[in-house]
């Protein structure tokens, strides 16, 4: 029997009960359309934050203190106060350090900020003049604040869009007194929005200089510099730039054993690949949990396969009695269970991919899903392949029917 | 042709054995019309299936064409049933969501056949006369119509024997006389035709008569003046 007329065959079977066929094939259907919308929004969740991440410049170079020992108990990551001003000061030197753009100090903490009748809290980034560069800000009126304003520790501030939107009621906000921490600040410059949402939004921001910062808003904390920012000339650069800072930081903290720094160095690759980790274990569950469905869809298959044997004993008889064998028989069941399965899985992908359209219009705050090519072609090559998993035990039952017994049966 | 020596068929109910065949001797010959008679639980039944090689003996040999079926494997019987052995069932037992043309085309496209088949299984149903009805489904088909589209079926392989298990217990005596002729006519063109029955007005267009009783062969007579393909109503 060639496979041609067995799929006529297997046809026939599906088309002689449509209604159970087409309810069986909605199972697999609604199974392979979770799968593939889940895993797309997965993936759209993945894309939005990788391209937050990269927002942040591909070049970026984060410096950390090492973890503080205390009494030989490791703390936590960061915990230590080893990197000072004169660390950022040694790193902006072109001689030492090439490749390295620019540098900054970040000392950062949350406060209340108030403007006559509103208030708000938002997170603070003392810091120096080179801050938008490095830290890839645009202005979107006003101006940064410059060295000078950094030397004299002089109260002004830059603030971003989303403290805007909630101190101003749309007044221009340039020049106006804020209260930072109840103390009086100049509004200098207000950032361009960057996007973001969510704990990462990058415009709920309050900067002032450094200087300002550790005299009238980090009190009790000392002149400590909490993580050093440093932007290399070239995304290219990065890997260089990040040899040299290692080098200057180990010499002017006396360390000669690198295993034994008292900082680390994080680039912007290492938080968008241990980030796409995080997204792609948040891909796999939302996989899973609409393969489970998948799963229950193949056991419809399986189902409605085993009563299909049993209706048809008799047929499965008569053609073993003309001649049919094992396999011409188990041939026939595997494709009509294959079929339902490819059908419905076809319909699926279908199915998911418009809801993967659809969905940004009903839930707005989700990432758009991205769907993509490989995805779909497993979707189907899967629910195939359960419909072969599932159909192999009810066509091998039909198969090992005994001619005489299926004949008789009424 | 057909040998069976001391053929013997025992089933299992439970813990007890029931034989239902107890070594049957029996020769049929190219182009003979046998008729098997005997009451119902003579054996009758069993003895077509084995022929048909549906079942296998419990002892005992068939030799069917020079070949030892009784320790072939499932499709290997697959094979013979297929090439060598039409069915003609009381019931018909066509596929009923398959018309008479694709009902006869079955057992070829079993047989791997794909080229001519179409006009083997037409010359088949030209062969009953019911070329006209090809494209109509067996439930559009009177009872002697199906049954001769069931005959065109078992013809369309050309195989060595034609097996009637009665083949006109389901019909009206009109009815049984048309496919009794057919049969007749059949076994006047060389078909070798092995008829189980037990009405004797069907048994009389047979030429030679074996009777069971209890499992074993009672009686083996040729019949002088058999019925023929012109045999009216009796």
């Amino acid at each position: 029997m060639t496979l041609l007329e067995a799929l006529r065959l297997a046809m026939g079977g599906v088309v002689a009960n449509r209604l159970r066929s087409g309810l069986t094939m909605l199972g697999i259907l609604i199974g392979v359309a979770a799968v593939i919308l889940l895993v797309g929004v997965g993936n759209g969740a993945s894309a939005a934050v990788q391209q937050q991440i990269e927002a942040l410049g591909s070049n970026l170079l984060i410096i950390f203190p090492a973890n503080a020992k205390s009494g030989g108990i490791q703390q936590g990551f960061g915990t230590a106060s080893t990197l000072t001003m004169d660390d950022v000061r040694a790193l902006a030197d072109r001689q030492a350090a090439p490749d390295v753009a620019a540098a900054i100090p970040s000392a950062s903490g949350r406060l209340q900020v108030t403007f006559s009748n509103q208030n708000w809290n938002t997170s603070l980034t003392g810091t120096t003049q080179d801050f938008p560069s490095v830290r890839n800000y645009q202005m979107a009126s006003g101006q940064f604040f410059t060295s000078a304003d950094v030397s004299t520790a002089s109260k002004v501030a830059v603030i971003g869009q989303t403290v805007v939107d909630n101190l101003f009621n749309g007044a221009d906000p340039i020049g106006q007194v804020i209260k930072l921490n109840r103390q009086s600040f100049r509004v200098i410059g207000v950032f361009a929005s960057k996007g973001g949402s969510g704990f990462n939004n990058q415009d709920d921001v309050v900067v002032t200089p450094i200087t300002t910062a550790w005299n009238y808003l980090l009190g009790g904390r000392g002149r400590n510099v909490q993580q050093i920012y440093v932007a290399a000339r070239s995304p290219q650069a990065t890997q260089a730039a990040s040899d040299e800072v290692t080098q200057i930081l180990l010499d002017r903290h006396h360390v000669s054993d690198p295993a034994q720094a008292d900082f680390q160095i994080l680039s912007q690759q290492d938080i968008l690949s241990s980030a796409s980790q995080t997204t792609g274990i948040l891909t796999l569950m939302l996989g899973a949990i609409a393969g489970i469905s998948l799963v229950v869809g193949g056991i419809g298959i399986m189902n409605i396969m085993l009563v299909t044997v049993t209706e048809r004993t008799r047929e499965i008889g008569i053609r073993k009695a003309i001649g049919a064998r094992r396999r011409d028989i188990l041939t026939q069941f595997l494709i009509e269970s294959m079929f339902l399965a490819g059908v419905g899985g076809a319909l699926g992908i279908l199915v998911g991919i418009l809801a993967g359209r659809g969905l940004p219009a009903v839930v707005s705050a989700l990432p758009a899903p991205l769907i993509s090519a490989p995805s779909v072609l497993m979707a189907f090559g899967i629910s195939v392949g359960i419909g072969l998993f599932f159909g192999i035990y009810p066509a091998n039952r039909a198969a090992r029917l005994h001619p005489i017994e299926a004949l008789r049966y009424e | 042709m057909i040998r069976l020596e001391r053929l013997t068929k025992l089933y299992h109910m439970g813990d007890l054995e029931v034989p239902a065949l107890r070594g049957i001797d029996l020769e049929v010959g190219d182009g003979e019309f046998i008729a098997i008679m005997g009451p119902s639980g003579s054996g009758k039944s069993t003895l077509m299936n084995l022929i048909g090689c549906l079942d296998q003996p419990t002892a005992g040999r068939y030799i069917l064409d020079d070949v030892d079926v009784s320790g072939l494997t499932d499709d290997e019987l697959a094979w013979i049933r297929n090439r060598k052995i039409g069915f003609v069932f009381q019931s018909f037992n066509l596929i009923p969501r398959a018309t008479a043309l694709h009902n006869v085309e079955m057992p070829l496209i079993y047989a791997g056949e794909n080229q001519n088949r179409r006009d083997k299984a037409l010359a088949a149903l030209a062969s009953v006369g019911l070329q006209e009805r090809a494209r109509h489904m067996p439930s559009e088909l009177s009872g002697g119509q199906q049954q001769r589209v069931a005959i065109a079926r078992a013809l369309v392989t050309d195989p060595s024997i034609l097996l009637a298990d009665e083949p006109t217990g389901n019909l009206d005596s009109e009815s049984s006389l048309e496919i009794m002729r057919l049969l007749a006519e059949l076994n006047q063109q060389g078909r070798t035709i092995v008829l189980i029955t037990h009405e004797p007005d069907i048994a009389r267009f047979a030429h030679r008569i074996v009777r069971l009783r209890d499992g074993l062969v009672v009686s083996d007579q040729p019949q002088a003046i058999p019925a023929g393909a012109t045999e009216t109503a009796p």
